[in-house]
């Protein structure tokens, strides 16, 4: 931790510590080529999987510019929480699935060039200040009382409304999402409790059980073929409905126990 | 000196060598460990366990660890070969870097510098631990993914829904941690238990965690994402020779690093029991590696214990706890906690500190009562609502002197 601090003391604008130099040149071109790789891949797993480790870099390089704990949080909040849904919808949906290109929102292209000008803008800004020799209060100065302490400070001193704000916001969208994926139910679901009573009181306790498995007391085990019952008959339930339905349960007649018993009397 | 600046001193070859000794500590640790829930497990079936390979079959996992990287290495014809390759490298190198900031000693001479047994101690360092977990999640989902076929995918969906769910309440329940000892740094919160563990103070936080830690290791009750019985070893069904091994051996580094985290969270990490300080300066200092260890070791006899003891939960109801029971109880928790923090702070009086905890433990009772009461009426009412169907008969055997009874009234 020490190093770190180190580090940034001696970073200043214009002269980078050696270490973080060398940091910066071995993971940059790499973020940049797994950031361009993101674009052009076909598969989207593959995608989100570059977008994860460009996550990962970016979290790497805050932490050695001294911002430690964002860095951390980083890696907590996007690679973990947001990458890991996005992989699961993507797991979800399937990988052969094609996107839709149909736009059913409209104003969405607008919105999101005005959003892209603006992000731009505040980075152009930030930069421009940065490389312009703009006097800026240094990490170390900020990090004087410690990291974490120096960001609760702000965001609960001075930047309180915004912070409010935006967990209002937050709020507000994670309420919309439970709102449209919610659905009512016709009918109260069928709990564990509801099936355990219709096995038991219903008009036959041949299945209360289970059913029967395939092949028992045949002289054959496999899934195709029936069970024979107590009576010598074939139990049709003990045998999957999806095999019954293509044609492929076999007759159990042929292994039935009786015939051994006639060929060694 | 505090921790930061002992270890901040080391020179470049100490924090190499420490980082070796980490590397076997955890390898070593899982061989036995393997061996010893092995041991454990068949105790608890009365069976004997392997005893043959080594005194006391020691060196079974190690037999055992040979013979699966000398297997023959498949990839599946459907299966994404890249990403198939880094998923078993993601789970493998994820669980050892937890470890870094885990401390296991006091203050102890190593080759003439005096150090602490931990590789590094960032003021963050619990949210360190937190970060390196989620990113370890991926190594079991993108196994699943990639293994093509439909067994995998479902454990890697299951296993990703879990932590996903799970992590909030584990990243709930340290939240008590980090307002009593006013730190994230896990030598800081040491330092912060040496009146009292926060296993006491904080016993529902504690609680929640060892809960969320067997969730997040993927272990029974909670180990839907490799059922055996369900999903035929889940994510990694498709995994063989070295790379099953990764897995093998992240699944145990995993649980000895997250039993350390819970020990210096909750348990005083390399401190003594209390009463039994003057131990800590035995062996100039490294005396307190064997309490570190036998704390862990604690844990890791729980993980055994649970997984010989319960049945692996339904997914619904595992969710359902996850969301409906845990996570509820952590904010509440939360917001007592904060409560008591702020009012011992700004210098309350002793008279409303209590008032406050009486206040809460009767609306607490009264809940629970009322909870109760309702259970009681649901119970009646599903009774009065089986009296609508007919009670059924079943086959039973004769009893003696009444011969031709029994068979009346078989059914169906």
């Amino acid at each position: 931790m020490h190093n770190i601090f180190a580090l940034s003391a001696q970073l200043q604008i214009g002269n980078t510590a050696t270490p973080e130099a060398v940091q910066f040149w071995i993971l940059a071109p790499l973020a940049v080529l797994a950031a361009l790789g993101m674009l052009l891949v076909k598969k989207a797993v593959h995608s989100a999987l570059l977008l994860a480790w460009v996550m990962v870099t970016l979290a790497i390089f805050y932490i050695a510019q001294g911002a430690l704990f964002l860095g951390i949080v980083q890696v907590v909040v996007y690679t973990g929480a947001v990458m890991m849904l996005f992989l699961f919808i993507l797991m979800l949906v399937g990988v052969d699935s094609s996107d839709s290109l149909v736009e059913n929102i409209k104003g969405q292209r607008p919105a999101a060039i005005t959003a892209a000008i603006g992000i731009a803008g505040l980075l152009l800004s930030l930069i421009g200040r940065a490389t312009l020799n703009h006097p800026a209060t240094g990490v170390e100065s900020i990090n004087a009382n410690g990291n974490v302490q120096g960001l609760a400070n702000e965001l609960f001193t001075k930047y309180v409304w915004a912070f409010e704000v935006v967990s209002a916001l937050l709020i507000t969208a994670a309420l919309g999402a439970m709102v449209l994926a919610h659905s009512q139910k016709v009918k109260s679901r069928t709990s564990q409790r509801d099936l355990s009573i219709a096995r038991f009181r219903g008009d036959s306790l041949a299945t209360a059980a289970g059913l029967p498995g395939s092949g028992i007391y045949a002289l054959h085990n496999a899934v195709d073929v029936p069970a024979l019952g107590p009576d010598g008959l074939p139990a049709q339930a003990s045998v999957s409905r999806v095999l019954e339905a293509r044609g492929d349960m076999i007759s159990s007649t042929p292994f039935e126990l009786n015939k051994i018993e006639e060929e060694e009397k | 000196m505090s921790t930061v600046e002992l270890i901040g001193a080391d020179p470049g070859w100490l924090i190499a060598v420490k980082g070796v000794l980490i590397f076997v500590i955890c390898v070593v640790a899982t061989l036995l460990s393997i061996w010893a829930e092995r041991r454990i497990v068949a105790r608890m079936q009365v069976r004997v366990g392997p005893n043959r390979v080594g005194k006391f079959g020691l060196l079974q996992s190690l037999a055992d660890g040979v013979k699966l990287a000398l297997k023959e290495d498949l990839i599946p014809k459907a299966a994404d070969r890249i990403v198939f390759v880094i998923a078993p490298i993601i789970s493998a190198t994820t669980c050892f870097m937890a470890f870094a900031v885990i401390p296991m000693t006091g203050k102890v001479h190593l080759f003439g510098h005096t150090t602490a047994m931990q590789l590094t101690d960032l003021p963050v360092g619990v949210l360190y631990v937190l970060a390196i977990a989620s990113v370890g999640v991926y190594g079991i989902v993108l196994a699943g993914w990639s293994s093509g076929s439909t067994y995998p995918l479902l454990g890697g969906l299951r296993s990703s829904a879990q932590v996903i769910s799970y992590e909030v309440a584990m990243g709930l329940s340290l939240v008590a941690v980090f307002i009593y000892s006013g730190s994230m740094s896990t030598s800081a919160i040491i330092d912060a238990q040496d009146k009292w563990w926060f296993g006491v103070v904080l016993f529902p936080s504690f609680i929640i965690y060892v809960i969320s830690m067997v969730g997040e290791t993927n272990r029974a009750p909670f180990d839907l994402a490799e059922a055996e019985g369900e999903l035929v070893g889940g994510f990694h069904t498709e995994y063989s020779s070295l790379k099953f091994a990764l897995f093998f051996l992240a699944e145990y580094v995993n649980m000895v690093s997250v039993s350390a985290l819970a020990t210096t969270l909750f348990l005083g990490g390399y401190h003594a029991l209390p009463g039994l300080g003057f131990t800590e300066a035995w062996l100039g200092g490294w005396f307190t590696l064997v309490w570190f260890f036998a704390k862990v070791i604690l844990f890791f006899f729980l993980f055994v214990w649970l997984r010989g003891t319960l049945p692996r939960l339904r997914y619904d109801q595992f969710m359902q706890f996850g969301w409906k029971v845990l996570i509820p109880v952590s904010l509440l928790w939360i917001m007592i906690v904060s409560t008591l923090r702020v009012l011992s702070q700004q210098g309350a009086s002793r008279f409303v500190i209590v008032a406050f905890t009486f206040g809460v433990l009767l609306l607490i009772f009264s809940a629970t009562s009322l909870f109760e009461r309702n259970k009681e009426k649901t119970k009646k009412e599903n009774a009065e609502s089986l009296k609508a169907f007919p009670a059924p008969s079943f086959p039973v055997p004769s009893l003696t002197g009444s011969i031709n009874n029994g068979t009346e009234e078989i059914h169906g």
